[in-house]
């Protein structure tokens, strides 16, 4: 093997590798490892502690079923019955998916999960709720029913108070659609991956006034 | 389930039955959560970080 | 700076790590919110009340539907006054100097008056003498003599009678209104008005802006919606149609418009029922930041370790009255 694919002989070249300094950084903060560990510490022992994967589970479940709905189109769930059932599973994955979440919000509140250097862990948490309320929110604009012409109509008055209704027009179909199926899904699921590698990066926190860890 | 559902009022409080069963279950499931016991593995090894 | 690897190695130096499988436990979540979710669709459905369309409004109301389309034209319906994005006509909401509606100016202009009704109206006149002539006399008028026909028309309208769809009002001055609007609302109960509102002379559209603004202006819509519990006083961001659970999530959001100042005409600091949007809006929004810091803010984030909870969730840790970190 010639020095520079060797990971320990660095040639001359390597040092200013952009990609070697992203592989070493990767590999110092989320080796698999820890990515993928088959241990925890024996104090995560809860019922609380599934709350978080229970989310994850819903909202691929969300996504799947979103995926299936957007493929056939936003009309076909109210011609079709097997298409009324996928939006069945769509409806009660988004209900799964905010119950779940916000029951993880409750454990780790409680848990204060933001201390020992995860407090960016919180608030990227903190975004996600922030992101699902909006990508629920152009969601339920999209459904093409009654429920949605007067969520529009009543919602326009709050985005046009804001300034944003001049942007982001709840009456227009076409962009709330647009947002839902493409853009705001993106947002969230690349803000899940990042809060989950952060978690596995940091591992679990530890008790309340447990030693070895900081106070706040 | 198309038919209207029936609302509970209390002072401000208007809030539909499906909504409250649903807030009603989350802080039910919270509390099992909290008191259910949790299989723990047996033994493992005790393997401590070095 | 410390990598996080080698911190997590320190981290849990002394202690008792168990087996745990993640990824089956991933797994299991997927199955069984999978089974929840597919017994839940195929017993429950999900709602699916159908949209209200101009026509139907038109038939089941006209008399609401007449008084709508002459507000237009009068100036007097939500559309007409609103202000920015749709037109000039009002300031909208302010609080102060914060006044974020009309930074933005008519970026979705909407004429109320032409779009809702002249314009149709000189669609259907095609082939029409009659509607021609009633139109052509409303253009010719001043505005003074545009005003007394309004008016009278308008204080008309709440006693008249309907019979086979159409509107009668008692006799009086009213111009060519009668005929304007019986063509109206001929056009909207046939179904064209819903056409002729979402497409605007072109082929392909998504925006309903339009047909959504008119609708809203009127009262038919509006009292569907009150029956649903979804207005904004009856907590309606949280709810759905059918009995179905709603948006629970928003319980916050919509908690503020059922109470002081929110629901007061004259408020507190400024706030009140009319700018409810605005004072809402800022509050969640330092609601949300807030949450966000918890982290940071004293009192807030000191409360988890009064509350016992987490005395319960670790309770194996503190039961074994040892140090997590062992010798």
């Amino acid at each position: 093997m010639s020095a520079a694919n060797s990971p320990e002989g660095m040639s001359p070249s390597d040092a200013s590798s952009w990609t070697l300094r992203t592989r070493k950084f990767v590999e110092r903060n989320v080796p698999m490892d820890h990515l993928l560990p088959q241990r925890q510490p024996y104090y995560v022992g809860s019922w609380v502690y599934v709350f978080g994967v229970i989310t994850i589970a819903a909202l691929i479940w969300v996504v799947v079923s979103g995926v299936v709905l957007s493929f056939m189109g936003p009309q076909w769930w109210h011609a079709s019955s097997v298409g009324r059932f996928f939006n069945g599973l769509h409806f009660w994955s988004v209900q799964l998916f905010f119950i779940f979440m916000v029951l993880h919000l409750w454990g780790q509140y409680f848990m204060a999960g933001w201390r020992d250097g995860r407090a960016a862990t919180w608030m990227i948490g903190v975004v996600i709720f922030a992101a699902s309320i909006l990508t629920a929110f152009t969601g339920y604009l999209s459904q093409q029913n009654f429920d949605s012409q007067f969520i529009a109509i009543n919602a326009k008055d709050a985005m046009n108070a804001g300034g944003i209704g001049a942007f982001f027009n709840v009456l227009n179909f076409g962009q709330m659609y647009g947002l839902h199926v493409m853009l705001l899904p993106i947002v969230v699921t690349f803000l899940v991956v990042a809060h989950i590698v952060m978690v596995r990066a940091r591992g679990v926190v530890k008790p309340i006034d447990a030693e070895g860890g900081t106070r706040s | 389930m198309d038919t209207p559902t029936s609302y509970l009022h209390w002072g401000f409080i208007l809030i539909s039955v499906p909504n409250l069963i649903v807030i009603g279950g989350m802080i039910v499931l919270f509390a099992i959560a909290l008191v259910a016991p949790f299989p723990h593995s047996q033994g493992g090894e005790d393997v401590r970080r070095k | 700076m410390r990598s996080m690897g080698a911190t997590q190695e320190e981290y849990y130096r002394g202690v008792r790590m168990v087996p745990y499988d993640l990824v089956k436990e991933l797994a299991l979540a997927l199955a069984g919110l999978g089974l929840v979710m597919i017994v839940a669709a195929a017993f429950l459905s999900s709602p699916d009340v159908g949209p209200v369309t101009i026509a139907a409004w038109a038939q089941g109301d006209p008399v609401d539907f007449v008084t709508t389309a002459t507000g237009e034209l009068a100036g007097s319906t939500t559309s007409a006054g609103y202000g920015a994005p749709y037109n000039t006509n009002a300031d909208g909401q302010s609080w102060g100097p914060i006044a974020p509606q009309k930074w933005f100016g008519a970026r979705i202009p909407v004429d109320s008056a032409n779009a809702f009704v002249i314009q149709p109206l000189q669609r259907a006149a095609v082939g029409n003498a009659d509607l021609g002539a009633a139109i052509g006399q409303w253009k010719g008028a001043s505005a003074d003599q545009q005003a007394k026909w309004l008016d009278a028309y308008g204080k008309a309208l709440p006693s008249a009678t309907v019979s086979d769809g159409k509107v009668t009002v008692a006799t009086g001055d009213y111009g060519p209104l009668p005929v304007m609007m019986s063509n109206l609302l001929g056009v909207a109960q046939a179904g064209g008005l819903d056409g002729l509102l979402v497409i605007n002379d072109r082929f392909y559209q998504t925006d309903y802006t339009q047909p959504l603004l008119f609708m809203g202006d009127g009262g038919y819509l509006a009292g569907l919606a009150d029956q649903a519990h979804l207005t904004g006083s009856q907590w309606g961001m949280m709810n759905e149609t059918g009995s179905y659970p709603g948006q629970t999530w928003l319980w916050l959001y919509t908690l503020w418009y059922q109470v002081p100042p929110f629901t007061s005409d004259t408020g507190f600091l400024g706030l009140n029922a009319s700018n409810a949007d605005l004072g809402v809006i800022i509050l969640m929004t330092v609601l949300t930041v807030a949450l966000a810091l918890v982290p940071f803010i004293p009192i807030l984030r000191d409360i988890p370790r009064w509350v016992p909870i987490h005395r319960l969730i670790w309770r194996r840790y503190y039961a074994t009255g040892r140090p997590v970190t062992r010798t």
